[in-house]
């Protein structure tokens, strides 16, 4: 307990000295481009709790937490589909290669053109992005179950459905986690730039906004807030995962 | 279900001449297949505004042979190359001491998790004030994105040695210079390599998403001129380009990474 305490402790240090050296070196800033901390926080105070948050953080969050889930369905989904057949798996493999190293950002004028400037185009951007890394690690998942797990599954005549999801989605979902974990670090960058380029709200369309408008306390304060917004989905997601994958470390002892 | 037995795979193999070929073959099949119903799709005006695959080609074609995709293209290779050389040696200078020091580790932990998950984007307008929309900007924004990965690929690579091998050294009294060269950096060599692998390809991204947001010269400003001027296969042209180029870096760093680390237990073959 003592060590936790202590650890926490010893990781909390550096970024109290960043902060307090940020909040001295700013105090008396006149330069333009860096307000005063004490400006920026009290901004923050005023914008962000919580008279903005369902007009700017609502919006991102509601493309994000939808963009991630439909990721997620389509890319199990599919992704146990190939990998349990290697022949279509390896068919198909050149052309999902293309659509992962295809940067979604590029396809952005594009979704604009074809759906608009609304809630279901950042959906489509996100998904475009997020499902690949989810699809190809559930594929890679199922094709690495262990054979003796197969033959004996094979042996004892499992009903196909007990198969998929008792024994080859388990055992691939540290694979999958892993891949929605990365999907969340895309999604987070195409949330974002979909509300820079094409939006009327969110917090990207703010920040670049306040820029725009040259309200720097208030374009700091977006940053901040997206990188507090950015850490904090990271923290649920690996609570999550925590979760799900008890059993898993458990077995690992 | 999911693996043939030997004896079943040999049986099969002389109606086509090796599983190999039938593999191949059934991949340039479904780029055929997939190529073959957009051009129908699109000649039908079923895809609305989407063209032909064959325009999107010879679009891409004309481009080349017309001379106008060099300057977009070396701009944008250029930013990429800046930013990625840019975010491996900050990654791995800063990445070995935090790794070998448990307690710098410690201390910094917070820290790194913190500002990995910045989105780099949330700092273009910073950016765009102190650099406009010049290469710079894109290159700081990509190299911000991408040094986290480099950084804690070499973290955990140092931290990753083991621990018989390092007393042996330590109680043989290995000079520093020869523990580095021989014992730390074969060990973080392949973590390194998937963390430069991965910052190659966040570089591209972002690099890509500035030009795209705040129409910096480059492929993603092309895309976006294009899309608004209504040459709409030429903006295809330019996506294909910018996917072709995902796809060529990442098949150089494969390429690389197989070549440089043959010695390594991962990238050697397991015979049976």
């Amino acid at each position: 307990m003592t060590s936790r305490l202590s650890q926490v402790a010893l990781g909390l240090i550096v970024p109290i000295i960043l902060v307090t050296a940020w909040w001295f070196a700013s105090a008396s800033s006149t330069s333009f481009y860096f307000p005063p901390l004490a400006s920026i926080l009290s901004t923050f105070r005023e914008l962000w709790l919580f008279d903005l948050v369902p007009v700017h953080v609502a919006p991102s969050l509601t493309a994000i937490g939808i963009g991630l889930m439909v990721s997620i369905v389509i890319g199990i989904a599919v992704g146990t589909l190939l990998g349990l057949s290697p022949f279509v798996g390896a068919m198909v493999s050149p052309v999902l290669q293309f659509l992962r190293y295809l940067p979604a950002v590029a396809l952005l004028p594009l979704a604009i053109q074809l759906v608009g400037i609304g809630l279901e185009m950042r959906v489509l951007i996100i998904v475009l992005g997020a499902v690949w890394p989810i699809l190809l690690n559930t594929m890679d998942g199922v094709r690495s179950m262990h054979p003796s797990i197969v033959d004996v599954a094979r042996s004892t005549r499992v009903a196909p459905l007990d198969w998929i999801f008792r024994l080859v989605l388990p055992a691939a979902s540290p694979q999958i986690f892993a891949g929605i974990r990365a999907s969340l670090a895309v999604a987070i960058v195409l949330m974002v730039a979909s509300e820079l380029l094409g939006s009327s709200s969110g917090m990207g369309y703010f920040i670049l906004e306040s820029q725009r408008q040259f309200s720097l306390p208030e374009m700091w304060s977006g940053m901040i807030l997206l990188g507090i917004i950015g850490y904090l989905l990271n923290v649920i997601l690996s609570l999550i995962e925590h979760r799900v994958l008890a059993w898993h470390r458990l077995s690992r002892g | 279900m999911a693996t043939l037995s030997p004896s079943v795979a040999l049986r099969s193999t002389p109606v086509f001449s090796s599983p190999r070929l039938r593999i191949g073959s059934a991949k340039v099949a479904f780029i055929v297949v997939l190529l073959a119903a957009w051009q129908l799709a699109a000649a039908s005006g079923n895809l609305g505004a989407v063209p032909e695959p064959t325009a999107v080609g010879a679009e891409l074609v004309g481009l080349f042979l017309s001379g106008t995709v060099w300057a977009p293209l070396a701009i944008t290779i250029a930013s990429w190359a800046l930013s990625f050389v840019l975010a491996s040696v900050i990654g791995i200078v800063v990445g070995f001491p935090l790794g070998a020091s448990r307690l710098a580790y410690r201390m910094s932990s917070f820290v790194l998790d913190f500002c990995r998950t910045i989105p780099a984007l949330a700092l273009v307008p910073l950016a765009v004030l102190m650099f406009g929309t010049s290469i710079q900007s894109t290159v700081l924004l990509a190299s911000f994105g991408a040094v986290w990965a480099v950084l804690l690929q070499t973290i955990y690579g140092v931290r990753d040695i083991d621990p018989i091998a390092r007393d042996t050294f330590r109680s043989y009294r290995v000079g520093r210079i020869d523990t580095a060269a021989r014992l730390v950096l074969p060990t973080a060599a392949p973590y390194i390599a998937t963390g430069l692998r991965l910052a190659a390809a966040i570089c591209l991204l972002l690099t890509l998403s500035v030009q795209i947001v705040i129409a910096a010269p480059g492929i993603g400003q092309e895309i976006v001129v294009t899309s608004l001027g209504g040459s709409v296969s030429k903006m295809y042209a330019y996506i294909v380009l910018a996917g072709i180029l995902g796809i060529a870096i990442n098949a150089v760093f494969v390429a690389l990474e197989r070549a440089s680390l043959s010695w390594h237990p991962s990238h050697r073959k397991v015979l049976p």
